[in-house]
Formats: structure tokens, C-alpha cells, sequence
């Protein structure tokens, strides 16, 4: 089954029907969340209206978490199973899982500053959140060091294996230590701490976020399979 | 066994071990990776004075006192259990109110917590005005308890 899809042509021609139902989808679910966020939501009771930078932020900071699975997860198959499209699937997803991060660490320090009253503060929520930031610009620093490009793949694979072991510090670290960020609303025990008109744009902004993910990645990986095909080509006629 | 399985094995196996070492390295560490200590923690664990360090907690209700002359504040920070007094001088964050978490950074001398810096905390729940007003007057509220969060011992139980 997995072998059916990894195959590259068929993946071409799958990813080419997929890919403008995830582009419309995303204009979709964007526009919506985008309109219910600023417009149609209340201010919250507490935090006025500074709470909008939530529908960015909180989306921004599950996706950074949700790429890096991915890209652990492409990068064990890749490791395991020698997928090559597996691999492609990781290398693919760093710098959009990276963009995600950058934004959710600035929209974070815009709402700190009015909220807590400072930009910044090291505490482990904030910190392990930077370390995944860093973690992503390793792996691409990495996978890019080698004349190799196996070599540096399978290097790039190893380090975002381990970097996995950060993925439940960040996502736990508000429960385990005390720290300025406040804990999970969303996903928590007792169902969300956030009134449903509240709740229903931040999960249409999840949602646009995760189908833009997808869309990127598609393009990306449909790029990277027809480079790989020029490549062949190439060699072929310098050698033939 | 097949190669395949071996590099799964060494996949798994490997995780597992750095998983452990993470997990010792921020056990060991601990009382540094917390952000700020409770009031109890600082009558408790008898922390050294004139160390820099952070107190978290509740601002107690009625204990703000302003001289508006100097910009000094006073206010008493408490988990429900044990209090320590603080005195400030300086801005405010917006959030700061009495029965509203902070986080004060400074020294403790005799007694007394000098801070430099406060920082407001805020709880995980949102919603509009309406619906908390609705919650106050039916008294469903739980914002002390919530605004604790973690760093209070009052985990688990009920209070109005």
C-alpha cells in the first residue's frame, strides 16, 4: 500500500488532482477563519482585543509541532524502509515547518509585550519552543553539508530523530514546570477553556494552516521529483 | 533478521535512549527550569537571600498599596497558602490587578521581596465579557484556581 503511493510517477499524477482542491481549500478556510478572527469574534474579557493575535499564534504553534512530527516521521520511514519519497516528504517540510515557528515566536513576543509585559522571557515553554526553531535550521544546514546528498539526508534524518525527543517537551512543558505561558486550552482534560465563538475561528485557522501545509508541500515535492528528473537526464546525455 | 528490521531495532532503540537521557537531564535540572517559585516554595525551601530569583503567584485581593508620589507599589503575592510581600517601583503591565497571577523578578531581603521587574500571567480561558459576568453572577467562577495553574499546592481542589 505505502509502496503503491511512493512510487514518483504515480505520485505526480495523484499529487496533480490533489493539488487545487488544497489550494482552494486554503483560500477557503483562510478567508473564513481570517473574517470570524477579526470581525466576527468577541473581544475577550480579559485581554481586550490584543486575544486576536491567538488566531495566528496558537495555529502558528501547532503547525511548527505538527511539521516536525512529520518531518520525524518521513525521516524514520526514509531511514528504515529507504523510501526516496519519504525523503523528499522531510527535506520538504523544514522550511515550511521553520516559517511556521518564526511566526509563531514573533506573534508570541507582539502578544507578550501587551500581556505580560515583556517581548521575551526564558521560561520553558518560550525556550523549547526556540529550540525547535533551531532545531529546524540544523537539519537543513545539515542535510545540505554533503557532496553526498544520501549522506546528507540520512545525517538530516538522524538529527530530526533525535530533535523528536523536544516535540512532548514543548507540547508539556506548561504542566511539568511553572512557567510565565499559560498551559493548553484547547487540548486539555474538561474539554477547551475557550468560549465556542472563540473556538470555532481559531479551528478554521488550524484547519487553512494545515491545508496550506499540505498545498506547499505537494508543490514542493512535485518540484524536487521533476529536478531529480532533470538531474537524470542530464547525466544521462553527458554520459551517452 | 532481515536489514530492514535491524535499522528499525537501532531506530527504536536509539529514540528510547535519548528519550532517557532527556528525561534525567531535565529531572536533574529541575529547580532551574521553573520559572518562578511559589510563596511556599520560598518559606519551604528556605531559598538563599540576596539570590536574584523569581515569585509567582496571586496578587492578594486589598493588599495593593500606591504611593503615587514615588511610583512605588506595594502588593502582597500569595498561592493560597503562604504570602510574601513585595514592593516595586516602576510601570505596571496592563493585566496587573488584584486577584490577577504575576511574576515578580528581584531579591528578598529581610523579609521583604525587592522586585525590578513584574510580569502579569494570565489563565487559559478565554471568552467575551458577557459570558464572564454570566459565570461571576452564577457563581460557576474559577479564576483563582485556574490563574494558578500548576504553581500553587492548591491543584485539584474546588473554590469558588
Amino acid at each position: 500500500m505505502l509502496h503503491r503511493f511512493a512510487n514518483p510517477t504515480r505520485f505526480l499524477r495523484l499529487s496533480a488532482a490533489l493539488l487545487p482542491w488544497t489550494a482552494g481549500l486554503t483560500l477557503i478556510l483562510l478567508i473564513a477563519g481570517l473574517f470570524l478572527a477579526l470581525f466576527g469574534s468577541p473581544a475577550d474579557y480579559q485581554q481586550g482585543e490584543t486575544v486576536r493575535i491567538m488566531y495566528v499564534h496558537v495555529p502558528a504553534a501547532w503547525m511548527a509541532l505538527f511539521c516536525y512530527s512529520c518531518m520525524a516521521g518521513a525521516s524514520a520511514v526514509g531511514l528504515i524502509w529507504k523510501h526516496p519519497l519519504a525523503d523528499m516528504a522531510a527535506k520538504a517540510t523544514a522550511p515550511i515547518g521553520t516559517c511556521f515557528t518564526f511566526l509563531a515566536l514573533v506573534t508570541g513576543s507582539l502578544w507578550g509585550k501587551p500581556m505580560w509585559g515583556a517581548w521575551w522571557v526564558w521560561d520553558a515553554r518560550l525556550t523549547s519552543v526556540l529550540i525547535l526553531f533551531f532545531l529546524y535550521l540544523g537539519y537543513m544546514a545539515l542535510h545540505n553539508a554533503f557532496d553526498d546528498p544520501t549522506r546528507g539526508a540520512r545525517s538530516a534524518a538522524i538529527l530530526a530523530l533525535v530533535g523528536f525527543v523536544n516535540v512532548p517537551i514543548i507540547k508539556f512543558s506548561v504542566d511539568w514546570w511553572n512557567t510565565l505561558h499559560q498551559p493548553s486550552s484547547v487540548v486539555k482534560a474538561g474539554g477547551p477553556a475557550i468560549h465556542p465563538s472563540m473556538l470555532t475561528p481559531l479551528l478554521l485557522m488550524g484547519l487553512a494552516f494545515t491545508t496550506y501545509y499540505l498545498w506547499v508541500l505537494l508543490l514542493r515535492l512535485r518540484a524536487e521529483i521533476v529536478a531529480g528528473k532533470v538531474r537524470a537526464v542530464r547525466l544521462r546525455r553527458a554520459h551517452g | 533478521m532481515k536489514r530492514k528490521h535491524r535499522r528499525l531495532t537501532f531506530v527504536f532503540l536509539g529514540f528510547l535512549l535519548v528519550a532517557t537521557a532527556a528525561a534525567l537531564v531535565l529531572t536533574a535540572f529541575e529547580d532551574n527550569i521553573v520559572f518562578f517559585h511559589s510563596p511556599t516554595d520560598v518559606v519551604e525551601k528556605k531559598l538563599p537571600p540576596d539570590r536574584r530569583m523569581r515569585i509567582g503567584g496571586l496578587v492578594e485581593e486589598g493588599s495593593v498599596e500606591k504611593n503615587v508620589g514615588e511610583a512605588r507599589v506595594t502588593f502582597r503575592i500569595t498561592d493560597l497558602a503562604n504570602t510574601v510581600k513585595v514592593t516595586y517601583r516602576g510601570l505596571l503591565p496592563d493585566l496587573f490587578r488584584e486577584g490577577q497571577g504575576v511574576v515578580a523578578e528581584g531579591r528578598l531581603r529581610d523579609g521583604i521581596f525587592h522586585a525590578d521587574e513584574v510580569l502579569a500571567k494570565h489563565d487559559e480561558n478565554y471568552m467575551p465579557p458577557e459570558v464572564a459576568d454570566a459565570l461571576k453572577k452564577s457563581g460557576k467562577w474559577k479564576h483563582l484556581e485556574e490563574a494558578l495553574g500548576d504553581a500553587g499546592p492548591l491543584k485539584g481542589e474546588t473554590r469558588k
